[in-house]
Formats: structure tokens, C-alpha cells, sequence
């Protein structure tokens, strides 16, 4: 597909005939990728256009006066303007700050809006099927200024338990949830959320890094206060991040990491911040990965949110019923057996069989699962789990994927047992 | 197929079946020592019985993957009962098997000898691990923790 060209009606083989990753053998089998939730594979257009980038275009931004300078400015803030638009920011990209991935989105907020928000006894409230990202930077607040860390209890169905939400709240100044479980796929109540931390005064912070990718964020109806996500979980390249909030929060929030760009004024006595996103901006920033992320985004855009959820909902399902049906109890999956608020990710417990070893003969068929602990390790001792093997699905996923995950775990459960 | 059938050995896939010396033992006197592998969550535990310089007696809780459960089950059976300075050179040995060809060039005196697996006994049923790298770490971790808890016991007041 050509980028600008608008696909008009969603075709999972028309996507997976656009990544070059997937003709790929792996011990002598085509690639199985199921590995989406950990990092998406590219489509040629964003390929192409980070290799356009740096074939024409590359300069550094912000600075030059000279044509590719600017068309290298453009294209960056181009890009800030188009991934605004996308989560429907109502201050548009003045609110959109790029850094490296979700886990520096995160450092941003705690240290940054955190630490110069939050006291000794101030509560931030997350639950326990966070990733270390939205997990650790909180920790590290709480050491250097008093905070207390809280976690809303997940139920055994592997839903949010909200019964004593109230209670919770008590003293909550923000609660930082994810949008979806990188290890459950539960996808979890954000407008509902959003509303109860509202009525404690507090702010919403969101883990988009899985939800973003799988399904239409409109931070303005959400009513949400801070969004974070990466660029290679849509389909995006490595190394570019976001960090979205509201501009009156931006404003008040002091710098994060200093250097230049960053920068209003420096004298040899002090210096003065710069206004606005570039104030988070310091150094020169991902410029080509910013470029690949637009394209990531228009490519979405072009296939439509609501078509890949409904895409990989199908596929879910339909993996779900053929685990049960296929193992009979043997293959147990650590997370919702429906597909009700619930993506496409799923992580499978196989008796007696522990998730490297699943993973490893998984390989030997090309198939990508990871094993492992996801970085959710309270989530992991919540269900009593040291690892899981993760089977995810993109928009590139077709069931003969499923066709061979199955296939393979068949072979593992006969070699272990 | 026949790289994976390297690695899972039948003798593997027994001790992980039916791991040897799986227990605790009372502390003190036995000494305990945890050993993790904080990127897979592995963790385990081995408590160690030294008297009069011989390892008397060990045993091992926790949880991995095959490959580290039959390490960890293996190693129990060498060395148990055996000197400490036997101890010590089959953990050598043992490390050698997995760290090959890197270990000795990284040497200043060239290794004469080849590794000899006849020594080994049944650990050189953990030999194809060596070619899936990601695996080593799995092969180690509780010969890490052993070492670590001999040198613990060998620093304790009153040893």
C-alpha cells in the first residue's frame, strides 16, 4: 500500500502482504508472530518512509534555516500533529510530547508533574496488573517524598475489583492504570475511572502502550488527564514515545531532563526553560522514528480502529474456543475467557510444562510466543505464576497463526509428558 | 527437530520429572542460599551440609524451567557426598561445559586439554544447551547459587 492511499475496507492479508518480516523463515518454517504485545512488525510504509527520510530529507530539527532543516522540522511536528489527532488531544500537538518509549512517558509524569506535586501522604493508586513501568517510577517518588503506593486488587475472573473503589480513593491524588493488561488483555473501564478519580480531585493517568494499538483512545471523552504509549507497539519503529496531557497540566510542570532545545535562555548564572512540549524535549529528538510513527498512525487510520478490534476480538475468540476444545484443561489461559472488553492477548499456563520450555519448541516450529513474567511480577504472584508463554495478535494476524501455535503446543505437551 | 532433541535430553526430561535431593534441611546447621534469574523469574533455594570439608549433605527447592530444574537436580547428585575441593572443580568443569569456547580464549594461558565429558558423568547430557545462548543462564543458576553458598559457608564465623 502506498502511503496516503486509503484501504477502504479491512483485509488481515492485505496487511500481512505489507510486512516483509513475515515472509521470513525461521527454523525452517514461515515466521508464526505472536509476539505483538511485546513489539509490533512494521508495514512497508513506515519502512519506506523513515529510508525516504534518511535518503532526503534528514537535518536536525528546530535549528537550520536551510530547506531540508525545515522540511526535517516539518515532518517532526508533522508528526507531533498527526499522533494529537489520534487520540483526539483537544489542545491538539501542543500537548503531545515525544520521548523515547512509555516507560520514560511514565518517569516524565512522576518525576516531573510528581515531584512537584506530590507530599508525604498523598496516595497514587494503581492496580496490580500494571507493568514495572507504571510500577517503579511510583516506588521511586515514594522514596524521596513520602508517597504512599496503593493497588486495586484484581478479581479471579482477571478483571479490576472495584468494590471498594471508594474506599481506595481515600487520599488518592492520581490514579495511573493501564488500558489494557499486557498479560491478561483485560481491557479495563478508563471513562469509569476516569469519572471515580475526578470525584476525589485526583488526575487519570493511562498505560496506553497495549491499548492505543488495539482499539480508538479519545482522551477527551475519556475525560483523561495523562496518556502514554510507545511507536513499536502500533506498528511504529523503536526508540519514540509519547507522553500526552492536558496543556494546562504541561504548563505546570516543571522540566524533565535538561540540555538543549529545552531551553528559553541560558546565562552563566541560570537558565530559563522553554514554553510548551519542547520544554520535555531536551537534546535532538527521534526525528526518523517520528517520521515512522506518523506513517504508523496514518496506516491505522487508513485500516481503522474499529475494524482491527474487531479483527483481533475475532481471532481471540476463536483461539480461546480451539485452546479449551484442542487441550481439554491442559492448557490453562491466565486471563478473561471472553471477549468482552478484552484484546487480543493470551497468556497460556500448559500443565507441567513451564513457559521457556513451551517457548523454546514453539521456536523450533517459527512460531514467536514470550515467555516469561511480562513485567507484571506482582501480577504474576497475584496468581501464584512465576512465568506464562504470551501468544498476541496485530492486525497482521490470521487464525493459521493459531493453526500452528496449537500445533506446536500439541508437540510440547507430547515431549514433556 | 534434532537441536531440540539436544537440548532435551532424556536424562533432562527425567530429572526434571523427577528431581533429585527436592527438599530443605534444617538451618542451622545447614546453610541456605537463594539463587534468582531476575529476567525469567527462576528462582531457587539450596541448603548445603558441610562437615569436615566434604558436602555432606544438599537439597533444593524452587522453580524453573527444565532445563534449570534437571541443572539444579543433576548437580545435587555430583557433587553430593563429595570433597569440597571435588565440589569445587566439577562447578569448574561444569562452567567450562557451558561458557566452551569464549572461557578459554578469554584465558591468558592457552588450555591444553579438552574439556573431558567423561568426568562430567551425567551433566554432559546439559551440553546442548550451550547452543541456545538465551538457555545458559536457565544451566547456571544454581550452580551460581552453590558457589555462592560454599564461599558464604567458607566465610561464616566459627567454619
Amino acid at each position: 500500500m502506498a502511503p496516503g492511499q486509503r484501504v477502504t475496507s479491512f483485509s488481515a492479508r492485505r496487511v500481512r502482504a505489507d510486512v516483509p518480516q513475515l515472509t521470513r523463515m525461521v527454523n525452517g518454517h514461515t515466521i508464526t508472530y505472536l509476539d505483538t504485545a511485546s513489539s509490533s512488525l512494521q508495514p512497508r510504509p513506515v519502512i519506506e518512509a523513515m529510508s525516504r527520510y534518511y535518503e532526503l530529507r534528514h537535518a536536525n530539527v528546530h535549528r537550520g534555516v536551510y530547506q531540508t532543516a525545515n522540511e526535517a522540522t516539518e515532518a517532526y511536528e508533522g508528526a507531533r500533529a498527526r499522533v494529537a489527532g489520534f487520540i483526539r488531544a483537544p489542545g491538539g500537538a501542543s500537548e503531545v510530547v515525544f520521548t523515547k518509549n512509555t516507560t520514560e512517558s511514565f518517569n516524565l509524569i512522576a518525576k516531573s508533574w510528581g515531584a512537584a506535586n506530590l507530599g508525604p501522604g498523598d496516595v497514587v493508586l494503581l492496580s496490580e496488573m500494571e507493568h514495572h513501568a507504571n510500577i517503579v517510577p511510583w516506588f521511586q517518588l515514594r522514596e524521596t517524598t513520602g508517597i504512599e503506593v496503593r493497588f486495586i486488587p484484581v478479581t479471579d475472573g482477571f478483571r479490576l475489583d472495584l468494590d471498594n473503589l471508594d474506599e481506595l480513593l481515600q487520599g488518592v491524588r492520581l490514579l495511573s492504570i493501564t488500558g489494557m493488561s499486557n498479560v491478561l488483555g483485560t481491557k479495563n473501564p478508563l471513562k469509569e475511572l476516569a469519572s471515580a478519580a475526578h470525584s476525589v480531585n485526583a488526575l487519570i493517568a493511562v498505560d496506553g502502550a497495549q491499548s492505543v494499538a488495539h482499539g480508538a483512545t479519545d482522551v477527551a471523552d475519556l475525560e483523561l488527564d495523562f496518556l502514554t504509549f510507545s511507536g513499536h507497539k502500533m506498528l511504529g519503529p523503536t526508540g519514540i514515545g509519547v507522553l500526552w496531557t492536558r496543556e494546562e497540566i504541561l504548563d505546570s510542570m516543571p522540566p524533565f531532563l535538561g540540555g538543549g532545545g529545552m531551553i528559553a535562555d541560558v546565562r552563566t548564572d541560570g537558565y530559563t526553560p522553554a514554553r510548551g512540549v519542547t520544554r520535555f524535549e531536551a537534546g535532538t529528538p527521534p526525528i526518523a522514528e517520528a517520521v515512522g510513527l506518523n506513517a504508523a498512525v496514518r496506516y491505522l487510520e487508513a485500516l481503522g480502529m474499529a475494524a482491527v478490534v474487531a479483527h483481533e476480538s475475532e481471532l481471540t475468540a476463536d483461539a480461546l474456543t480451539r485452546l479449551e476444545l484442542t487441550f481439554d484443561g491442559r492448557v490453562r489461559v491466565i486471563g478473561p475467557l471472553d471477549t468482552i472488553e478484552r484484546g487480543g492477548v493470551i497468556s497460556l499456563d500448559v500443565e507441567g510444562v513451564h513457559a521457556h520450555d513451551v517457548a523454546q519448541v514453539l521456536d523450533q516450529f517459527g512460531v514467536c510466543v514470550r515467555p516469561g513474567h511480562h513485567c507484571a511480577k506482582p501480577l504474576m504472584r497475584r496468581f501464584g505464576l512465576t512465568a506464562t508463554a504470551r501468544a498476541s495478535f496485530g492486525p497482521y494476524s490470521l487464525t493459521k497463526d493459531t493453526d500452528v501455535l496449537l500445533e506446536a503446543i500439541e508437540h510440547t505437551l507430547k515431549m514433556f509428558g | 527437530m534434532s537441536n531440540l532433541e539436544d537440548l532435551y535430553r532424556e536424562i533432562i526430561l527425567d530429572h526434571y520429572r523427577s528431581p533429585r535431593n527436592r527438599g530443605e534441611l534444617p538451618t542451622p546447621p545447614a546453610h541456605r542460599v537463594e539463587g534468582f534469574n531476575p529476567l525469567c523469574g527462576d528462582d531457587v533455594v539450596i541448603y548445603l551440609n558441610v562437615r569436615d570439608e566434604v558436602l555432606e549433605d544438599i537439597k533444593l527447592t524452587g522453580h524453573g524451567c527444565s532445563i534449570s530444574q534437571a541443572s539444579s537436580s543433576l548437580m545435587s547428585a555430583a557433587v553430593k557426598g563429595r570433597s569440597l575441593a571435588q565440589v569445587q572443580s566439577t562447578i569448574d568443569t561444569f562452567k567450562e561445559l557451558m561458557t566452551g569456547h569464549d572461557a578459554s580464549l578469554s584465558k591468558d594461558e592457552e588450555i591444553d586439554e579438552e574439556l573431558d565429558l567423561r568426568t562430567l558423568g551425567e551433566l554432559a547430557a546439559l551440553q546442548g544447551v550451550v547452543k541456545f545462548p538465551v538457555r545458559i543462564k536457565c544451566a547456571m543458576l544454581a550452580w551460581n547459587a552453590l558457589r555462592q553458598g560454599l564461599e558464604e559457608f567458607a566465610q561464616s564465623p566459627g567454619h
